[in-house]
């Protein structure tokens, strides 16, 4: 069972996020990987274990050659690792992305593609599916929990109500949820492994991708603050309190 | 001293490990005056945490120092002193010796369940009537064929309700013996005639279990003597050293979680219509206490340096040492009055804070203790 999964290197959340001139988040310094990918990466790890054996292979495009994020889903376990670094994909639109990561993905032999639902840092949600577009590959989306059968996977899809089962045949993309595997921490072994792993360093042209102009067609014209939250509605309990909340809830399609 | 990627990977390890495994407990193990040392161990053990210095022969990771000072540093970050207090306790204070001078049977038997967290490790050096005076312990060991009979009691012990062996450190020799007279056994616990006399209730570090331990007629193999009989103390001496360098490697994390913190706090709250931060006075406080934080790390990355070289460090932990406990009483009180009545009230991090801090100026050997220390280094006489 081989495994290609997309992981993303971003700014640590914990720390201050900044904005570039043209609107673009700040990726300078130590990047590390988006916990939304975590779980794919644990995921994988999880099936490779059950399958007895194959490779997990990490594709990533990432600016200045950053690999810290890539060494830690290494250390979990992951086998190895391809980093598209190129000076002209800075900024890169989803679409660019796709074909970047997808241009990757296609120097491994795989049978199934894990991609997170969305980056916590970009919130495009959209990769995924691109990448399926591109590799010609059945797209199962939105998955919390994954069985393999042979060639055939099977999925539970989450959704508002609760999950719908969705099969497809391998090889296939699967987006996972965020939170649905708790992912193993990475020990003091894994990460001195990691430090020997294979990890590819690729540029665009090496993918051999042509890339209609990096920004796609894609134009961000303005940016603006989130809107201030507005104050809240206080509601005083003069012993019919609770028909105003039901009838609030009831507004908001809660109940 | 150089950090690598590696070094930055396992601070994060250990820094999501805290803060998704630990901390949230923090307040229930307060509560109940003990947290769960077997099963937070065990996981640590898996993650490779408790024996990073250790042979693998014993499943330790034959790693550098360097990754020590990391997990002490992050360690400091846990909600409260009683974790790093206790898991320093298995690594840097009762272990050093075993794994230094133990046979190999003792350590297969002892160093390797500890390294893996299924055994918790105590070290029993204090007595009711010897703390800072080392020599003047009572506790016996009076041979009896292959056995060591064992007789006395030991004062607050650190995880000693829960600890499954102790590094044990008794008078072997004749009550004049003085330095020479010492020996450190590993004692299990479940050997006849032990028996844990009092829990402590203390000031601080409310989570970990001290105690006061007592030996009656307690039989342990001659073998499992650590190293060699009548050397103990001069053992001791030397794993006091590992004791007080974690001490000061804990304090630097424990530190730049606490000014974080309050750094936060005093740009949120406002008072006279501006945030306190904007108050010049408070501000170059924190921005002193900062730098000073900042020496002690680079002290510490120094003294970890030598004992990477191999140098003897008496003289770096001690500073090491004496210099954490003194800022970190400084760094609690400034975080308390900086939050004000909030500060006060148990809620609040600082009130914890507050008390665990004042340890450090006390255990592994009281201020006064590495002043005299070094002040003999220094040429002036103990
Ligand atoms: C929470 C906690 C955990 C502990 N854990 C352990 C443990 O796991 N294992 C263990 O063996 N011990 C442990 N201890 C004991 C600790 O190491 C001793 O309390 C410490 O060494 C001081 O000894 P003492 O209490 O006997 O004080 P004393 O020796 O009675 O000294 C009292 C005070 O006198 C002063 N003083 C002492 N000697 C001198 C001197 N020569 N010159 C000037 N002033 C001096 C100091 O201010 C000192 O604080 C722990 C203590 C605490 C509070």
């Amino acid at each position: 069972m081989n495994i290609v999964v997309l992981v993303k290197q971003i700014p640590d959340p914990a720390g201050p996020q900044e904005l570039n001139a043209d609107h673009t988040l700040k990726r300078e310094g130590k990047l590390i990987l988006d916990e939304s990918d975590s779980y794919g990466v644990e995921i994988a790890l999880q099936l490779r274990e059950s399958a007895g054996g194959g490779d997990v292979t990490l594709v990533s495009m990432a600016p200045n050659g950053e690999t810290s994020g890539l060494r830690t889903a290494l250390a979990m376990g992951a086998d190895d690792a391809i980093l598209v670094g190129d000076d002209a994909l800075p900024g890169a639109a989803a679409l660019t992305t796709a074909k970047v990561l997808a241009g990757a993905i296609g120097r491994k032999q795989y049978d199934l593609v894990i991609g997170a639902v969305e980056s916590s840092d970009g919130y495009v949600g959209v990769v995924p599916a691109m990448i399926a577009e591109l590799l010609g590959l059945p797209s199962l989306t939105f998955a919390k929990k994954i069985d393999i059968d042979g060639s055939v996977i099977r999925i539970e899809r989450q959704t508002e109500a609760g999950y719908d089962e969705v099969e497809g045949a391998l090889p296939a993309l699967v987006s996972v949820t965020a939170g649905v595997v708790e992912p193993r921490y990475p020990s003091f072994k894994g990460i001195m492994a990691a430090k020997k792993k294979p990890l590819e360093q690729v540029t665009v042209a090496d993918l051999g991708v042509s890339v209609p102009g990096f920004n796609g067609n894609e134009e961000v014209t303005s940016v603006e603050d989130a809107p201030a939250r507005a104050a809240g509605e206080k509601i005083e309990d003069d012993g019919t309190a609770f028909e105003r909340i039901v009838a609030f809830l009831d507004e908001q399609k809660v109940l | 001293m150089q950090f690598t990627e590696e070094h930055h990977q396992f601070r994060r390890t250990v820094r999501d490990f805290v803060e998704r495994e630990i901390n949230p407990h923090c307040d229930a193990w307060e509560a109940a005056g003990l947290f769960p040392a077997h099963e937070l161990f065990a996981r640590m053990g898996e993650l490779g945490f408790l024996g990073l210095e250790y042979d693998p022969e014993y499943g330790g990771a034959g790693a550098d120092h360097s990754f020590t000072v990391v997990l002490g540093e992050e360690l400091g970050r846990c909600s409260g002193g009683s974790v790093p207090m206790a898991v320093g306790v298995q690594t840097d204070m009762a272990t050093p010796s075993l794994h230094r001078f133990g046979s190999h049977e003792l350590k297969q038997r002892y160093l390797a369940p500890a390294v893996r967290g299924e055994m918790v490790a105590a070290i029993a050096v204090t007595e009711p009537d010897a703390g800072s005076d080392v020599a003047a312990i009572r506790t016996r060991a009076e041979r009896d064929g292959d056995e060591w009979v064992i007789n006395g009691t030991k004062l607050y012990i650190t995880n000693g309700i829960q600890a499954d062996w102790l590094c044990l450190l008794c008078r072997t020799g004749p009550e004049s013996s003085g330095y020479t007279g010492m020996s450190q056994i590993v004692f299990p616990t479940g050997t006849d005639g032990f028996s844990v006399s009092r829990k402590l209730d203390k000031l601080g570090q409310r989570a970990s279990d001290t105690a006061e331990l007592s030996f009656e007629d307690a039989r342990v193999p001659v073998a499992n003597t650590i190293g060699e009989a009548g050397q103990g103390f001069q053992q001791q001496m030397v794993q006091f050293q590992n004791e007080r360098m974690i001490a000061a490697y804990n304090a630097v994390g424990q530190m730049d979680l606490a000014l974080e913190r309050t750094i936060a706090y005093l740009r949120e709250r406002e008072a006279f219509g501006r945030p306190l931060v904007a108050n010049q006075y408070l501000r170059y406080r924190l921005a002193e206490l900062v730098a000073e934080v900042d020496l002690l790390r680079h002290y510490n990355y120094a003294c970890a340096a030598a004992y990477m070289r191999g140098e003897d460090t008496t003289r770096f932990a001690t500073i090491a040492k004496l210099k954490a406990g003194r800022l970190i009483r400084d760094v609690a009180d400034t975080c308390m009055q900086f939050h004000g009545g909030v500060g006060y009230m148990e809620e609040t991090w600082t009130a914890r804070f507050f008390r665990d801090a004042r340890i450090v100026s006390i255990g592994g050997g009281a201020d006064e203790v590495m002043l005299r220390v070094l002040a003999e280094l220094s040429g002036m006489g103990k």
